[in-house]
Formats: structure tokens, sequence, C-alpha cells
């Protein structure tokens, strides 16, 4: 860098802009021969300096080197004097004080005649503005008489990308650009000026109707082009426009909807993207039929694309756009029969979530879980594990809506389930178990039946499904009486409801059943026995216990049943049985409604006694370290409200799992693996995390004060979801107050302090405040005065004082924050004042106290800066209130 | 402003990279090999954007050009135009085959500094300060004449540099 010769000279500077960053120790060493190359009379040679500078200007070497680049500010010749405008950018980056020197003679620069000169520092402007714009609002006149006069593209571009920044912040300017903005895009040739025009006006100006109009007008043009770039940009501006200009993009209806078949993936996505601005209740169902069939047919990336998207935005804010949700659990199972489709989860977490929420959608969810469960080639497919998971899960959940239990039983127990994963498994026996109870009871209940009207017919076996909630009813309320169980209030309390929706879907779905005869019911019996009877000797522990259960559950069951039937015992007699007992007990365990938990539901849950969830157990994870986890997926068996505690023995025994007996010694964590109920993944976008059940403790106020929530809430989500142009009433769909919302990240970046000092330091220019640096002491707002009476001063010669003082009043309020302002001022000057002392020492004087800082700091150019600083700068400041008025 | 200028041939080969921002040289080649995946796996014909946040972080943009063998790739932020970045990769590309006279991937390659002399013209700290290529022509034969005259007296045979500066 130091040799004489210029081809040498330009490999050092070239090898140090590489490969020198902020940390390189020897960074200290350029200064001087920088500071030497800066005020070489080569050009070529400044030139490389500052190219370098931008490079590896560093707090030290920005402050150094200040002196220099203000020299060059001015130069004589364009070449480094563009190059000089531009690194000021890193300078004011890393050292902000430097603005105080620099700022006067780089707005000065904005007038000059040259366009170079002009198109350098309209971009530091834009980079400046970028990053805070309300410190440049005082700039406006200055880009506006360029926007207006310019007739360079590059400048034009870079113009109103600070106007972009600048008119949210000031109303009047906007009305004010509005106009000229809107010419520009009428007459340029050049596409990207035109574009941008575009986007200044609708991300800035969307409040001014007749600019978006000829903004999407040319949006349109663009969405037509031939180029892809053109079209591609296109759907971004319109993307900009769909938030508030939702009509921009209905308007473009049919290109958009032609993009999703184009060959390049960004157009692809990005029309995808607006697509789904476009869904609203009314459209939703064709919307979403026409891309679940693009799906199918376009490459596996873009349609789990489109599928990820369809889920999100149907589920969005607790399915909010979801009217007939018949349709959408379909749509769901189409969605899984799709070949590329990779949305499990998402699905799978739907699926269950919707049965939770949305009772009337049960019927329906239940038939495509059957669909899904019966199809024995989905169970090769990994991804789809999931969904079946969900589906075995709701399919025993909802046994009541089941058509044909038989079937239903085959499709959960078929071979082929040996595909599955273990943890996916547990939850198809447990289904099976859930059907098994369902099927013994509507066993029993049809005997009764018969019992009263003499003669087992099919027909009545038809109604079983209308009469047994009433039944289920009597016999729990017996029950509760010779067992001493205690229900859970909701339990009885959402009997009715079933009732209801049982005898609307009792024609449907009941009577396809085929009739279940002492027969077949022991087929079944036989038939899980010799299925699972394998399983016992099964490796995961999960699947083994459930098998186990079920099969000492079977066993039992089978003895009394045969006994019953050999000896023709009085079907009276038989309900006092032990199995019949049990059979309702269990049924009415199942029956139990499981509702959504809301995320704070565990901080609910009154602490047992005896746990002490203080007690340290770091020396535990030293010991299970390398034990895995219950992967919080699997879905365990039994429910949280399902804590009846049960005197019966043999009913503790078998149900020793779903029952809320916990042993107090046990973990949290143990606690979580055993009663893991419907511990659905943990999405970040999860609309109601699944956390643990109210724990183990059912008779804690806890679960009936969330059943009261619960109740109130559907409530209000009903009052809130009615629309008066609704045909048809929109199911309701269970909601939570707490937790449903899942809190958005802040996304707004602090500034930095640097940034905070670097516009404080603006501020004070453009408020001409900069002349007293040594006034610290003074308080703000005498300081304010002091400063208003120096502008007077100093204008007097070109405006009458009088119309000057009013404008300066004006301008006060337009700014951000006068009293703010001024301390922040303090604050940088305070800094800046431990630094500079030396430099600026012996001013005071208000008056001229700015030519005679500057003229302090640089000698050389006293002259210079005598002669037109202080009357630019004065001469600009006070411009804006008459230009925003 | 800009973040990157990178040029590199469909071998995914880096021929002239430059950051207007510090990045470790680990994390700049991990940049340029992603960058390298996702161009060469797009068809001709379609638009010139990638969606670059993944790589570049958030706020960034990537516009490029194939031309014969090579790609040239410009990364910006929201603070430029993306059809004036495709407009200056032509400026740049076309000030290139001025120099070169009908330039092609060996010229860059043998004329690593004189690319950087151009590249430096055109952008100066991640921005655009020339885009008339007359100007840049006229500004980078100066300092091609300065470095020959500098040239002229070492030791260097006439003949090294006399190609040195074609």
């Amino acid at each position: 860098m130091s040799s004489s010769r210029f081809s040498h000279k330009s490999v050092g500077y070239h090898a140090a802009a590489l490969s020198f960053h902020d940390a390189t120790p020897v960074l200290l060493l350029t200064t001087n021969q920088l500071r030497k190359d800066l005020s070489s009379p080569n050009p070529f040679e400044a030139s490389l300096a500052l190219q370098t500078l931008s490079h590896i200007a560093t707090v030290d070497l920005a402050r150094d080197l200040t002196p220099e680049i203000f020299s060059l500010l001015s130069s004589g010749r364009v070449f480094v004097r563009k190059k000089a405008i531009a690194v000021v950018l890193r300078v004011f980056d890393k050292y902000p004080d430097a603005v105080r020197v620099c700022f006067k003679r780089l707005v000065e620069n904005l007038e000059n005649s040259d366009p170079q000169i002009v198109s350098a520092v309209v971009g530091v402007f834009c980079e400046l503005a970028s990053r805070d714009p309300r410190s440049y609002l005082p700039l406006a006149p200055e880009f506006y008489r360029v926007l207006v006069d310019c007739k360079n593209n590059w400048v034009l571009i870079k113009v109103l990308k600070i106007f972009a920044k600048l008119a949210p912040l000031e109303p009047r300017l906007a009305k004010r650009i509005v106009e000229p903005i809107c010419e520009i895009m009428r007459v340029t040739g050049a596409k990207s000026v035109m574009f941008e025009c575009v986007r200044t006006v609708l991300t800035s100006l969307g409040d001014h109707d007749s600019g978006v109009k000829l903004a999407v007008s040319k949006v349109k043009e663009l969405l037509l082009d031939e180029d892809p770039n053109l079209r591609y940009l296109g759907l971004q501006a319109l993307s900009v426009a769909a938030e508030k200009h939702l009509w921009a993009v209905l308007e473009n209806k049919e290109p958009v909807i032609k993009s999703l078949s184009d060959e390049d993936s960004n157009i692809r996505v990005e029309s995808l993207r607006l697509v789904m601005a476009m869904v609203s209740e009314s459209n939703v169902t064709e919307i979403s039929g026409v891309l679940v069939n693009y799906a199918l047919k376009s490459d596996p990336l873009f349609c789990n694309e489109i599928l990820s998207s369809v889920l999100a935005t149907c589920s969005r804010n607790v399915y909010e756009i979801v009217v007939d949700f018949d349709w959408y659990v379909s749509l769901l199972g189409e969605m899984t029969r799709i070949p590329n489709c990779q949305q499990g989860e998402e699905i799978e977490r739907q699926l269950i979530d919707i049965g939770m929420r949305v009772k009337d959608a049960r019927l329906q969810l239940v038939r495509v879980a059957r669909d899904l469960l019966i199809d024995p080639a989905l169970l090769g497919n990994v991804s789809l594990h999931r969904i079946l998971c969900a589906a075995a899960w709701v399919a025993g959940e909802y046994i009541e809506f089941a058509g044909n239990l038989f079937e239903l039983m085959d499709a959960l127990l078929q071979p082929r389930t040996n595909l599955l994963p273990a943890s996916i498994r547990a939850v198809y026996i447990h289904s099976a178990f859930k059907v098994l109870i369902f099927c013994l009871d509507c066993y029993l209940m049809q005997n009764e039946d018969g019992n009263l009207v003499v003669g087992q017919s099919d027909l009545f076996i038809g109604k079983r499904g209308s009469v047994a909630p009433e039944l289920a009813t009597c016999q729990s309320s017996t029950l509760e009486q010779h067992e001493d169980l205690t229900f859970n209030p909701r339990n009885t309390t959402e009997y009715p409801e079933d009732h209801t929706v049982f005898e609307n879907n009792a024609d449907t779905a009941v009577t396809q059943g085929p009739a279940i005869t002492y027969e077949s019911m022991v087929g079944l019996l036989d038939r899980i026995e010799l299925i699972l009877g394998p399983l016992t000797a099964n490796q995961d522990v999960e699947v083994l216990d459930r098998a186990c259960n079920i099969l000492a559950f079977v066993r039992l069951v089978k003895a009394e049943l045969i006994d019953n039937a050999t000896q023709e015992v009085n079907m009276a007699d038989k309900k006092d049985t032990q199995v019949s007992a049990i059979i309702t007990l269990m049924r009415d365990a199942f029956v139990t409604d499981l509702g959504p938990i809301s995320v704070s539901a565990q901080g609910r849950v009154a602490v047992p006694d005896g746990l002490d969830l203080k007690e340290n157990l770091d020396d535990l994870s030293a010991i299970c370290g390398d034990i895995e986890l219950p992967s919080s997926s699997a879905f365990g068996i039994g429910g949280p409200q399902f804590g009846t505690s049960s005197d019966t023995t043999s009913i503790g025994l078998l149900k020793s799992e779903e029952s809320g007996l916990v042993n107090e010694a046990t973990s949290l964590l143990e606690h979580r693996k055993r009663h893991g109920l419907y511990y659905l993944p943990s999405e970040k976008n999860e609309i109601v995390q699944h956390d643990y059940p109210p724990a183990n403790d059912p008779r804690s106020n806890s679960n009936s004060d969330e059943a009261a929530e619960l109740a109130k809430l559907t409530e209000k989500s009903l009052i809130l979801k009615k629309k008066p142009n609704q045909t048809k009433p929109r199911p309701v769909v269970v909601k939570l107050d707490d937790g449903d919302v899942v809190p958005l990240p802040i996304s707004i970046k602090k500034p930095e302090s640097r940034d905070d000092s670097l516009s404080g330091a603006i501020k004070d220019i453009l408020l001409g405040s900069t002349t007293k640096p040594s006034s610290s002491q003074s308080n703000p707002s005498d300081k304010s005065s002091s400063k208003r009476k120096e502008k007077k001063k100093l204008v007097a010669a070109d405006i009458p004082s009088q119309m000057k003082e009013n404008l300066g009043d004006i301008e006060a309020p337009s700014l951000e924050n006068p009293g703010s302002s001024s301390k922040d001022h303090d604050h940088v000057k305070e800094r800046r004042h431990r630094g500079k002392e030396k430099i600026v020492e012996g001013e005071g004087h208000d008056q001229k106290a700015r030519k005679k800082k500057s003229s302090h700091r640089h000698g050389k150019h006293k002259t210079r800066q005598k002669g037109n600083s202080p009357l630019n700068v004065v001469s600009q400041t006070p411009e804006i209130p008459d230009f925003l008025l | 402003m800009i973040r990157s200028v990178l040029v590199m041939n469909t071998q995914g080969k880096p021929r002239l990279t430059k950051f207007y921002e510090f990045w470790p040289v680990e994390k700049q080649q991990e940049a340029i090999r992603n960058v390298f995946s996702v161009l060469c796996s797009r068809a001709e014909h379609v638009s010139n954007f990638v969606d670059a946040e993944s790589i570049f972080g958030p706020d960034s943009r990537l516009v490029y050009k194939h031309f014969a063998t090579l790609y040239f790739v410009f990364v910006f932020d929201s603070s430029e135009n993306e059809l004036a970045m495709l407009d200056l990769i032509q400026v740049f590309v076309e000030t290139l085959d001025k120099c070169f006279r009908n330039v092609c991937e060996l010229d860059i390659v043998f004329n690593y500094s004189k690319m950087h002399a151009i590249l430096d013209e055109i952008i100066f700290g991640g921005q655009v300060l020339e885009t008339s290529s007359t100007e840049i022509m006229k500004a980078v034969e100066e300092i091609t004449k300065l470095e020959a005259q500098s040239n002229a007296i070492n030791l260097v045979s006439k003949s090294v540099s006399n190609w040195r500066s074609r």
C-alpha cells in the first residue's frame, strides 16, 4: 500500500479491502497511509483509498479520517467526490459524530448539477433513511425537487425509495407526492421505475385511491407480460396490495390462478400466497378444491407447499373461515390420499382438534377415519402413519357414530398394522378396546330391549342407538348410588346433546350396522384373542401393556358370556352379573367427552399434598440421562376426566392405567408417560397446546371450573360467530380464551444505540442546534428559544424576519419530539464533548457559533465554509412547514 | 444496498466474489455453495429471482443472469430495485465485453484485478455509483494506463506486462 508504484499500491489496497475486517490487528497501521493517499493529488490514488476505506473503516479509522473525507466531499473531481460521498455512509455508521462535520456538505451536494453526484448522495440518503426515516423528514423538500426535476432513472428509484419511507410518517407529504409519482408512473418508459412507483404507492400511499387504482392497473399489465420477471414482480406487488386492497387481488384473479401452473416455482409460490389471501368464508370450499386438484398434478415440493398453506389457512384462528366442517373433514381425508402428501403431523393434529372442538363434525370425522383405516394400502406409507394414528383415535373415541362396528374392528386389527410403529399400534389396540366395549354394551342393551318387548327384532337393534343414551344415564345414576361413583358433571350435562346428535344420525349411522348377535359377539371376542395373543410377547411396553389389558378383559367377558348363554339365564339376572357392570362402567368411562385443554390448564391444578414440586431432581437426570423419554405424541389411553375411583378391585386392576390414581412417589415424568393422553405434538403455531390433562385429582375444582368455562366460552364464540347472512348454521367450535392465541414473536428490532446517536446527531444538524456544543449546562427550553432566535437572525438577510419566526414556530410541532430529541442531543453532545474538547473549545455564542465551530475544526476550509454552509442549512430547514402545509 | 456480487461458472466454481458486508470466509463459501445449488436446479427462461432469505438472512433478494458458462449473481436488500439490479448485471457484463472484446470465462480468470477494478467503478461499498459503461471504461482505462506506467520501469519483461494489460 505504501509503494510508490501505482500497480503495487492498487494490489495492496485491493488485498486489504478483501481480507481486512474489524478485528484485523494491523488495521491501526493503515491510518496514516490512508490519510496520505486520501489527500493525494492523484484522483486514482484517492479513489483507491476510499474504496478500501469503504470496506475496512472502523470506529477509529472513521474518526481519524473524517477531516480528509470532509475535504474530499467538495473535491473538484467528480470521480473522487462521488466516492467520498458514498464512503460517508460507512463513516456515519461507524462514527456518528462525523455527521456534525460532514452532513452539511452532503446536503449541499444534493443540489449539485452533476447527475453522478446527485445519484451518489441520494443513494446515501436512501440507506440512511431506511434505518431511521424520521430524522430525514426535514429534507423532504430537497428530495421533492429531485423527484420532480430528475430524469435519471437510478436517482428516481432511490428517491422513490426514500419517499416510501417518509410518506407514512407525514400524511401531508404523502398527499403532496401522490400526483408526481403517478405522473412518473404514466410517462416513464423504464419498467424498473414504473415498478418502483407501483410499489411506493401500494406500500406507503395506500390511502390515496387514485394512485392505488393506477398502480393496480399497472400491476395488471405486469401480470399479463411475457417476461416471467415482470409477472413475478407483479404478483409480489399484488401481495403487498392484498393487505389493504383485497379488491385488487380479486380483480386479477384469473392471471393469478393461471400462474399457479407456471413453470417457474417462484411464480407458483407467489401466486399460491395470493390465492390464499383471497380465501374467505364464502369461497374457501371452491378454492381449496381447486388447490387440492392442483396439488395432485404438481411436483412433490409444490404439492406440499399447497397442502400446508391450505391447512394453515383453514385452521387459522380456530377454523375461523370453515363453515362446513363435514366438507373440511372430507378434504382432510382427500389430502391424505394425495400420493406426495407429507403433511401427516398437521393433518393428524387437525383431525383430533376438530374432533374435540366441533361436535357436529364427529359423524363425518368417524366416516373419514373409517375409510382411512380400512384401506390396507395406506398402512405402507410411512408419512401417513401419523394420520392413521389420529384416525384410529377418532374412530375409538367417537365410536358411537360408527356405522359398522365389526368392520371397524377388523380394520383396527388387520394384519398389516404390524407395519406401524409401536406407539401408533398402541393407539390402534386401545381404539379396538373402545370399540369392543361399545359392542358389548350395545349387545347388552339390545338384550335388555328384547327383554322388555319380547322377541329380538332387527328393528329394535336398529334403534338401539337412540335409546342408548337414556339408558346410559339411568345406569350411571344407579351406578352412582350403588358403587359410590363420582361422575364428572359434564358427563351428565352433555347427555342431552349427545342424544340429539344421535337421533339425527341414527338412521344413517347406526342402522347400517348388522345386528349384534350372540354368535357374532363371541366371534369378535375370539378374533381379538387370536390376533392380540401374539402381541403379549411384543417388545414395546405400550403395545404389550394394552394387548394384555384387552386380552384379560376379553377372557373375563367371554367366560361370563358363555356361561350366561349356556345356562339360558334370565335377562334380568344377567344385568346383575359382574360383566355387565364392568362393561357399563367402562362404557361410561369412555363416553366422557374430551375437550380441548388450554395452555394454562396445568397452572390451575391444585398441587396434591405431599408432592414437592420444588424438589431438586438434578440427581435424577444423571441417572435417567440416557433413558429416552416417551415421545410426547404417543397417545395414551384413558381420560383426564375419568378419575372415577372405583371400589371394585377387579375393575381397579383393569383400569389401573386409565384411572387417575397416581402413585405420588412417581415423578411428573412418570406421570406424563402413563397418562400421556392427547399430548399432541406441540407445534409453533398450534392453536391449543394440549398440555397435561388436569392431573391426578379429579375432584379438585379445576375440572368443574374448566367445564363451566368451556360452556361459557362456547356461548361466547357462538355470539361472535353468528353471521346474519349465513345459510347454514356454523357448528360450534370450542375456543379457549387463554392459550388459544400463541403470542406473536416481537419482530421489531430495537434500533441499535449507534443508530440512535446517529439519528440524534442528524436531527441536531437539521435543527441547526449544533451551534452550541459547549452549552450542555443550559436547560433545553433555553436552548430551543435561543436556537430560534439564532435562526431568525441568520436568515434575516434572506427572508423577512416576521415570516421566519412564524415558520419557526410551526416547525416545532412537526418534529418528532422536541423534548426527547434535545435530550438525545445533550446526551450525544456530552459524549462527544469529552472527545472533542480540544477542538471545540472557546465557542458558545449562538449567533456565529456554527461558523466558528466548523472553522475551528477545519481551519483550512474556513472561507468556503463561512461563505455558504450556514445559509444553506438555514434556508432549507424552515422550508419544511411551508412545503408540508 | 448491494450485499454481495458473485460470479461463478456452471460448475459452481466461484470466479469473482465480493461481499460488501463482512462475512467470514467459511460462511462465504457456504453461501456460494447454497446459491449454486439453487441456481443449477433452475430451468432456462424462468424468472431471474431466487428466494435468498434462507441463504443471506432476512431482507435479502437475489437476482442472477446466466451468460454462456457463467452465472452473475447480485444479492441486495430492500433499498434496491430488482429490475434495476438486473439492468446493472447487464451493464456489468456489457462493460466486461467491451473491455475484453467478447468476454469469456478465461478472460475473467486471467484478469482478476481488472474485473475488480471494473466492479469497483460500478459498485462502491454496496452502492451503485456508475451505470454508464462508457464512463466505467474511461476510468478503467486510466487505471490500466497508470498501472502500465508504473510497471514500465520494472523488471517484468515487456511481453508479460503487455499480456497483463490486455
